[in-house]
C-alpha cells in the first residue's frame, strides 16, 4: 500500500494539534455546565463567553449574535426553518440557488411541501449567479434569500456583498452558508450585509459536531429545538464547551494563517494542473477561475468513470471525492454539476474534487498529481 | 489456467451482498492470504416513501463485515445496466406469457460481465462471489461443478457463464455445506452470521409479487377455463400465473385441487385442470434457445441430465444440438410443468455443462401450444 495523500479537506479536515491540546485541556478543566450558578458552572460560562467573543470577532459580529449549533447543517436548518416559521405571515416566498448544500436544498424542499414557494436560481457554467438574478426574483412576499458563500464542490464564490446591497432595499432576511469559505475568506457580516451566516468547525481543523449561526440583532427566528434556555433561548441544549473552545482556537489559527495558506493552495492548484499537463492527460477545470475558493479544485477527466476512478485513486493512496459524499452505491449525479452543465453532460460522470488543507506539501501534491494522471491514462487508454 | 502465484500477489474482488454467504466467502479469501477488496453492487433502487432503502441496510452490513475482516470496501452502482439488461428482459418475457428467470440474466449480464469488467479495471485477477458452485481448473481448462451442498447448489443460475468468465471467477464457499458456512460466520463473529437468507427475486424481495408486477405491466383479467371450455372463474392477468401453480386460483368444489395447466394469450384465457398430475402438465421434450456451454460447445447428440427448475432433481435427457445453435432435448421420462422462459441446465455428473432458455414444449413430437 502506498502512502495516503489526503486531498479531501472540503469533506472534513484533520484537527490541528494545537486544537487537540486546547480541547483536551478543556475537557479536563471545563467540566461544568455553563448554565450552572456555581463555581464550576461559572468557569465554563467564562470559557464559553471568551470563545463566543473570539469567534464573533472573526466575522465582525457581536458576541450576542452567535448561536452555537451542532454544526453547519443545524445552522443552515435553523436559518431556513427559523426564518420561514417566524415570518410566514409576511410571505411564503424563498429564493435560493440550485447549487446549495443539501442542508439548504433539502430544508427548502421540505418547506415547499409545507406550502412555501421556493425559487431556485440557475447558475452559469462557472457555477455563479448574479446579483441581478436575485433582484429579478424578489417578490413582495419574499421573506428569505439563502445563497451560499463558496461552493463545496467546485469552489465558486457568489457575489454575496452585491446581493446584500440589493437586499438592503428589501425586507427579506439574507442568509449565507459560509461553511466552506470561513477560515480562508475574510468575512465581515457588516460589509456583506447578511442577516444570517452559517459556519462549521470541522472544515477548519476544528472538531466535528460544533458550528454556529450568526444571527444579526433583531432578526426574526423561530426555534427549531425546544428545551433549556441556552443561547438566549434560541437553541436549547447544554453547550458543548470543550468543542466550542476548540472551535475558537481553530478559527484563531485559521485567521493567522489564512494569507499564507491561500498562496500555498493556489500553488497546489498549479502543481496539479502542471502534472496533468506533463502527463498529457485530457482534463478541464470546473468552477469559476477567479471568484473561487483557494482550497477546492474540481477537475473533469474526459473518458473516466467516476465510480471506478475514485476506487482506483483510493487504492493508489490518493484520497479525493466526487463532490458530496455518497451513500450505498448512489449515483445521483452532483446537483452542482447538473446545474452548471445540464442533466446529461459528460462532466457528471468524470469529475473529481481535490481539496487542500493541513499537512500537505508541494511534494505530496505533486505525487498525488502524478498518481492521478497515471490512473487517468490507464482508464482512458 | 492453474494458479501458481502466492495469494498475497493475487487481487480478488469479492461481490458482497450483505448476506452471510458472501461475508464468509470474503472471510475465507482473506484467511487464505489474498489481496481482497469487498464491493457492494447496487442494482435496484427500492427507496420507499420514507427514504428507506434495503440496499442501505445491506451496505451497512457489508461495511461491518469488511471492517471485521480488515479489507477495504466500496459500493458500485449498476442500476442502469440492470434495468436495461435484466429488468427490461424480465418485463418482455412476462408480456410474452413466459416465466422469466432474472437471476440467470443478472449473472450473465451484470455480475459476471459488467461487474467482472469493473473488477478487472481495479486491477483484480479474480472476481469472487458467494455462490454455491465450484470452479475446477486442470490442463484442459476450466469446469464449473455443482456446489457440494446439493440443497443450495446454484449452478442452475450460473449456467450461462462461459469458460472465459469462469477463468476469472472464484467461488470460495462452493465446497461447503450451508450449515458449515453459518458455523464459520458464527465462529468468526461476523456481523451477518445470523442474518436471514434473502428469498425470492432480488428486486422484489419480500414484497407481494402481484402488486409489484402490476406497477409495470397492465393486468388484463380474463376467464379461467378447462380445456373443454367450461368457465371456472376469472383470473387477474395471465402474467401472474405459472404452469403447475395451485395457489391463488380460488376454485372450490369437490374432487382434486385445481392447477394452472396452460395459457391462451390470444384469448386471454387461463387453462385450469384438476389434479397435481394432470395429463396436460406432462411433456417429453423441449426446445431451448440461447444455448451456452461452460466449456467447449457441444455438437451433435449426447446424453446427460438436466434441471428445468431450480432445486429440482436431475432428469436424464438426450440433447440434440441443431445448426442454428438451438437444442432439442428429449426426456427419458415425462416431466411435469416444463415452463417456457425458465432455464434448462445440463449436467454431466458433477459438472454443469451449460444451458439455455426453454422455448417450446413437446409431447409425442407435437408442440404444446397451450403452455405459452
Amino acid at each position: 500500500m502506498k502512502n495516503t495523500i489526503y486531498l479531501d479537506h472540503a469533506a472534513t479536515s484533520p484537527i490541528a494539534p494545537e486544537v487537540i491540546d486546547v480541547m483536551a485541556r478543556a475537557m479536563a478543566e471545563e467540566s461544568g455546565n455553563a448554565s450552572s450558578i456555581h463555581t464550576v458552572g461559572r468557569s465554563a460560562r467564562k470559557a464559553l463567553d471568551d470563545a463566543r467573543a473570539s469567534l464573533a470577532a472573526k466575522v465582525n459580529a457581536k458576541p450576542s449574535e452567535i448561536i452555537f449549533t451542532s454544526g453547519g447543517t443545524e445552522a443552515d436548518n435553523m436559518a431556513i426553518f427559523g426564518t420561514a416559521y417566524a415570518r410566514q405571515k409576511e410571505g411564503k416566498h424563498i429564493i435560493t440557488t440550485a447549487i446549495e448544500h443539501h442542508a439548504v436544498l433539502h430544508a427548502c424542499e421540505k418547506l415547499e411541501k409545507e406550502g412555501f414557494t421556493v425559487t431556485y436560481l440557475p447558475v452559469d457554467k462557472t457555477g455563479r449567479i448574479s446579483a441581478e438574478q436575485v433582484k429579478e426574483a424578489l417578490r413582495d412576499d419574499t421573506i428569505l434569500v439563502t445563497i451560499m458563500y463558496g461552493n463545496n464542490e467546485v469552489g465558486t464564490i457568489q457575489p454575496i456583498a452585491e446581493i446584500g446591497a440589493i437586499l438592503k432595499e428589501h425586507s427579506a432576511t439574507f442568509h449565507t452558508d459560509a461553511v466552506q469559505a470561513f477560515g480562508l475568506e475574510k468575512m465581515d457580516v457588516e460589509a456583506l450585509q447578511v442577516d444570517l451566516l452559517s459556519v462549521s468547525a470541522h472544515k477548519i481543523n476544528g472538531p466535528k459536531g460544533i458550528g454556529f449561526l450568526y444571527a444579526k440583532t433583531g432578526v426574526k427566528l423561530t426555534n427549531i429545538l425546544y428545551g433549556g434556555s441556552q443561547e438566549k433561548k434560541r437553541r436549547a441544549g447544554t453547550e458543548n464547551v470543550p468543542a466550542i473552545i476548540a472551535f475558537a482556537k481553530a478559527a484563531e489559527l485559521a485567521g493567522q494563517t489564512a494569507h499564507q495558506r491561500i498562496e500555498q493552495y493556489n500553488g497546489f492548484k498549479n502543481i496539479l494542473i502542471e502534472q496533468f499537463q506533463l502527463a498529457g492527460v485530457k482534463f478541464h477545470l470546473n468552477g469559476h477561475q477567479k471568484s473561487v475558493l483557494p482550497h477546492v479544485l474540481n477537475v473533469t477527466f474526459p473518458g473516466t468513470d467516476v465510480e471506478s476512478f475514485l476506487i482506483n485513486l483510493d487504492m493508489a493512496g490518493v484520497l479525493v471525492s466526487s463532490g458530496s459524499a455518497c451513500t450505498a452505491g448512489s449515483i445521483d449525479p452532483s446537483h452542482v454539476l447538473v446545474a452548471m452543465y445540464g442533466q446529461n453532460a459528460p462532466e457528471l460522470r468524470s469529475s473529481i474534487r481535490f481539496s487542500f488543507g493541513l499537512g500537505l506539501t508541494d511534494e505530496l501534491v505533486q505525487e498525488a498529481g502524478k498518481r492521478t494522471a497515471e490512473i487517468v491514462k490507464r482508464l482512458t487508454s | 489456467m492453474v494458479e501458481t502465484r502466492d495469494p498475497s500477489q493475487i487481487r480478488v474482488v469479492i461481490g458482497m451482498s450483505g448476506g452471510v454467504d458472501s461475508s464468509v466467502a470474503a472471510y475465507l479469501l482473506k484467511q487464505q492470504g489474498y489481496d481482497v477488496i469487498g464491493i457492494f453492487m447496487k442494482n435496484w433502487d427500492d427507496t420507499d416513501e420514507f427514504g428507506v432503502c434495503t440496499a442501505t441496510e445491506d451496505y451497512d452490513d457489508v461495511i461491518a463485515v469488511c471492517n471485521q475482516i480488515g479489507i477495504p470496501y466500496y459500493a458500485v452502482n449498476f442500476e442502469k445496466q440492470y434495468w436495461d439488461k435484466v429488468f427490461t428482459y424480465f418485463l418482455e418475457e412476462y408480456k410474452a406469457g413466459r416465466t422469466p428467470n432474472p437471476d440467470v440474466m443478472c449473472n450473465k449480464e451484470i455480475k459476471f460481465k459488467a461487474f467482472l469488467e469493473h473488477a478487472l479495471a481495479l486491477g483484480a485477477d479474480y472476481l469472487a462471489t458467494g455462490h454455491y458452485a465450484r470452479v475446477a481448473h486442470d490442463e484442459n481448462g476450466v469446469k464449473m461443478l455443482r456446489g457440494i451442498d446439493n440443497n443450495k447448489d446454484q449452478t442452475y443460475f450460473l449456467n450461462q457463464l462461459t469458460s472465459e468468465q469462469l477463468e476469472k471467477v472464484m467461488f470460495p464457499i462452493g465446497h461447503l455445506p450451508k450449515p458449515e458456512v453459518r458455523k464459520i460466520a458464527e465462529e468468526a463473529g461476523l456481523a451477518t452470521a445470523k442474518k436471514k437468507d434473502s428469498t425470492g427475486i432480488c428486486f422484489i424481495g419480500e414484497r407481494n409479487f402481484k402488486e409489484f408486477l402490476s406497477q409495470y405491466l397492465p393486468a388484463q383479467p380474463g376467464n379461467m377455463e378447462t380445456f373443454d371450455g367450461e368457465v371456472k372463474g376469472t383470473h387477474d392477468g395471465l402474467m401472474y400465473y405459472t404452469l403447475g401453480q395451485r395457489h391463488g386460483l380460488g376454485i372450490g368444489g369437490d374432487g382434486e385441487p385445481w392447477f394452472v395447466v396452460g395459457k391462451d394469450l390470444k384469448r386471454n384465457v387461463l387453462y385450469v385442470g384438476q389434479g397435481f398430475h394432470h395429463d396436460a402438465l406432462y411433456s417429453d421434450a423441449l426446445t431451448a434457445v440461447k444455448m451456452s456451454f461452460t466449456g467447449e460447445a457441444r455438437t451433435g447428440t449426447f446424453n446427460c441430465t438436466a434441471k428445468f427448475r431450480y432445486r429440482q432433481e436431475d432428469s436424464p435427457v438426450t440433447v440434440t444440438m441443431r445448426e442454428d445453435g438451438t437444442a432439442y432435448i428429449e426426456f427419458a421420462e415425462p416431466v411435469r410443468a416444463i415452463t417456457p422462459g425458465q432455464a434448462v441446465v445440463l449436467y454431466d455428473g458433477e459438472e454443469c455443462l451449460g444451458g439455455g432458455t426453454i422455448d417450446g414444449v413437446f409431447k409425442n413430437s407435437e408442440q404444446l401450444t397451450y403452455v405459452g
